[in-house]
């Protein structure tokens, strides 16, 4: 007699999509899914036990690379927390060029997150588009810091330089461009109906669902969930500019897309009014040679990533270095609701579904 | 390289080996099929290296198979964590001979910045020979190029 | 601050549930409650169930070499409420109850801390390693394990 079982298959580590490390491993019932699990760890370089090795300034290089798509974002979480554990006040001008870089650093994410997704669905043409505009990001980091994709830009007190000069014709020149980038966007990908068939209607996720499984960022807001930790409990600056929070109604594949494209926008505003209001200043607070803070002190501090909330949790114990630090990564635990949302659809939906996510597996594994 | 040594061993017992040989090792130097391998910043300026403004496919590199059984090239980009080593040798194991590494980046060299943990493993030479190195964090894309080049020369038997 | 109004209610309410098994320090941003391991879940559930704190938004451990410390930061979504729950347990015994069952969030999470602290959680569905090989010996983030750095 005919019998079927379930089969299981997996995906990743080694596949071609650019989320580095994932495994997930899929049980199927022909190509519907009974069941995904996921495996992570694969890019695990244990950073949190180097963290107690290094002083706070030599850490400062390792933040980057936790999300080493939008860099100058774990870096800035990472000062911040300091700054925040040793009561340190950081000069006006180095404030405004923080928010100037850390917002490139969202759209430069985002960007890639358009392109990773284009190319995982098969699309090959939307990321090279994607890649292009974003060079125009990373040249302006290697304008400001040296490097293109890890930033280690940040210090504790400030920034290391100032702008240099050729930086703000290129950003005021990019932000000039960006509508039409996005309108390229719009015709080459976002009105592809065969896009807009993978991903309308796949991959729900309920507010309910994304609250209860620590769901945070964009994709707690294609939930209809309004929550992003630069309007609630605004760091830095951010509480002087005016934008918007995208969000999303369904909480599906497509959602999590049109709010990070949304996103795009709202960050250039943010950009455009850090310019406008930037004053003249010191870019670095003085600050002791030897950074201690003060024994049993601790600090957890979150910053609106670009995939969701970042937070740094050190302990001090008097030492200049850190006693414990933790970093609560998005992806993480963004991660963890691929089961929920992928119940019930089919295989090809696992793809669209992870890529939507936005997990960089460097944070998510630490 | 295990190839020249083979060609000693021929021609010391007079046997002389054709220029086909040179011929193949010349037209693979010109299209390594990279694996889709990655995990980590590393494979992030890969990626930008086979984008439009940097282009790969200049070089003829651009065909990344999915497949370690299509593949001959594995650019190990990135850190080898303790779970990945399995799936690393499996990989390799998996390439069908002549096959080549490049080591790209600081934590495939020699551990990184992350030499120092327990996580990392201290370069993928501890797992298999490397042909090429490429130095940095991450290395850009136009040393990663130099590296490739390099190893044309390498294979393609220029000096 | 609101924030002050808001917990007044919800540190009075707890002393009353707890009766008196917690200790509350009021430091900003983040007021401090500590319990130990048998009321834990007690206090973690009244959080959630009488005060709304839905989004647990960050579980972690300390190591501090005489016993460990697990760290809980619990908000309420979206008008971003928040306390902080800590719970010390010696070195010896480490374990504690799962908070699975009230947060999701927390499965992977404590994963994480068995993983690499090496605190059990019990009542939890799957504690296995999550970011080490399943034949790893040993707990990294504990303070007696050495590396070379």
């Amino acid at each position: 007699m005919i019998s079927s079982e379930h089969m299981t298959i997996n995906i990743g580590p080694q596949h071609p999509s650019t989320h580095g490390g994932l495994h997930v491993e899929a049980v199927l019932d022909g190509e519907k899914i009974i069941d995904t699990i996921v495996h992570v760890g694969y890019v695990h370089r244990g950073m949190e036990k180097i963290a107690e090795s290094k002083t706070y300034a030599q850490f400062i290089p390792y933040s980057s690379r936790f999300d080493y798509l939008a860099s100058n974002l774990p870096n800035l979480g990472y000062v911040q927390a300091v700054e925040k554990l040793m009561g340190i006040k950081v000069p006006e001008r180095a404030e405004y060029i923080r928010v100037i870089l850390a917002e490139l650093s969202r759209i430069a994410s985002h960007q890639l997150f358009i392109g990773s997704l284009c190319i995982d669905l098969g699309a090959t043409t939307a990321m090279m588009y994607c890649f292009r505009d974003r060079e125009r990001i990373m040249d302006m980091f290697e304008m400001t810091s040296g490097q293109r994709l890890i930033t280690a830009y940040m210090r504790i007190g400030g920034v290391a330089e100032d702008l240099p000069e050729e930086f703000y014709p290129a950003v005021r020149s990019f932000l000039k461009d960006l509508p039409a980038m996005l309108k390229e966007y719009d015709g080459l990908i976002f009105g592809n109906e065969i896009l807009q068939a993978r991903l309308k209607g796949v991959g729900k996720l309920s507010a309910e669902d994304a609250i209860a499984y620590g769901v945070s960022g964009s994709n707690l807001r294609a939930s209809g969930v309004n929550y992003d930790i630069r309007k609630i409990e605004p760091y830095g600056i951010y509480d002087r500019f005016d934008f918007e929070v995208p969000l999303g109604q369904n909480g599906d594949c497509w959602d999590r897309l049109m709010v990070r494209v949304e996103e795009i926008v709202q960050s250039a505003r943010i950009i455009e009014q850090a310019l406008e209001a930037m004053p003249e200043g010191e870019i670095k607070a003085k600050v002791p040679r030897v950074l201690k803070a003060e024994k049993g002190a601790e600090v957890y501090h979150r910053i609106e990533s670009s995939k969701g909330e970042l937070g740094y949790y050190i302990v001090s114990d008097g030492t200049d270095k850190p006693y414990r630090m933790h970093v609560r990564a998005p992806s993480f635990i963004n991660l963890a609701v691929l089961p929920i949302i992928s119940k019930g659809g089919l295989l090809q939906d696992i793809i669209a579904n992870i890529a939507t996510l936005d997990p960089v597996l460097g944070e998510s594994d630490r | 390289m295990a190839l020249e040594q083979d060609v000693e061993i021929l021609e010391k017992n007079n046997i002389l080996v054709s220029t086909l040989e040179k011929l193949w090792n010349w037209g693979r130097s010109y299209s390594f099929w990279p694996l889709n391998y990655g995990c980590g910043c590393c494979p992030i300026e890969l990626l930008a290296a086979s984008a439009s403004r940097f282009d790969i496919a200049r070089y003829g590199y651009e065909v990344f198979r999915a497949a370690p059984r299509q593949a001959d090239l594995l650019l190990v980009a990135g850190p080898v964590s303790q779970k990945m080593k399995p799936i690393l040798e499996r990989v390799w194991a998996q390439m069908p001979e002549p096959k080549w590494v490049l080591a790209m980046g600081n934590c495939a060299t020699s551990g990184g910045p992350f030499k120092d943990g327990y996580a990392v493993l201290p370069g993928c030479d501890t797992l298999f020979k490397v042909d090429v190195y490429v130095p940095g964090c991450p290395p850009r894309p136009e040393a990663l190029f130099h590296g490739l080049l390099e190893l044309k020369k390498k294979v393609g038997g220029k000096k | 601050m609101s924030e002050i109004n808001y917990l007044a209610e919800i540190l009075k309410d707890l002393n009353q549930h707890m009766e008196g098994q917690i200790q509350i320090s009021e430091n900003q941003p983040y007021t401090c409650i500590k319990t130990d391991e048998k009321n834990l879940i007690k206090l973690l559930k009244r959080l959630k169930q009488k005060h709304g704190f839905n989004y647990l938004a960050n579980l972690t451990a300390v190591d501090y070499q005489d016993h460990f410390e697990v760290v809980y930061h619990i908000h309420s979504v979206p008008d971003n409420r928040k306390i902080m729950v800590k719970c010390s347990i010696s070195r010896e015994k480490a374990q504690l109850p799962s908070a699975v069952s009230l947060w999701p969030a927390a499965d992977w999470q404590e994963r994480e801390i068995y993983d690499l602290m090496g605190i059990k959680f019990t009542g939890h569905p799957n504690l296995v390693r999550i970011l080490l090989p399943e034949d790893f010996t040993g707990h990294p983030l504990r303070k007696d394990y050495q590396i070379k750095g």
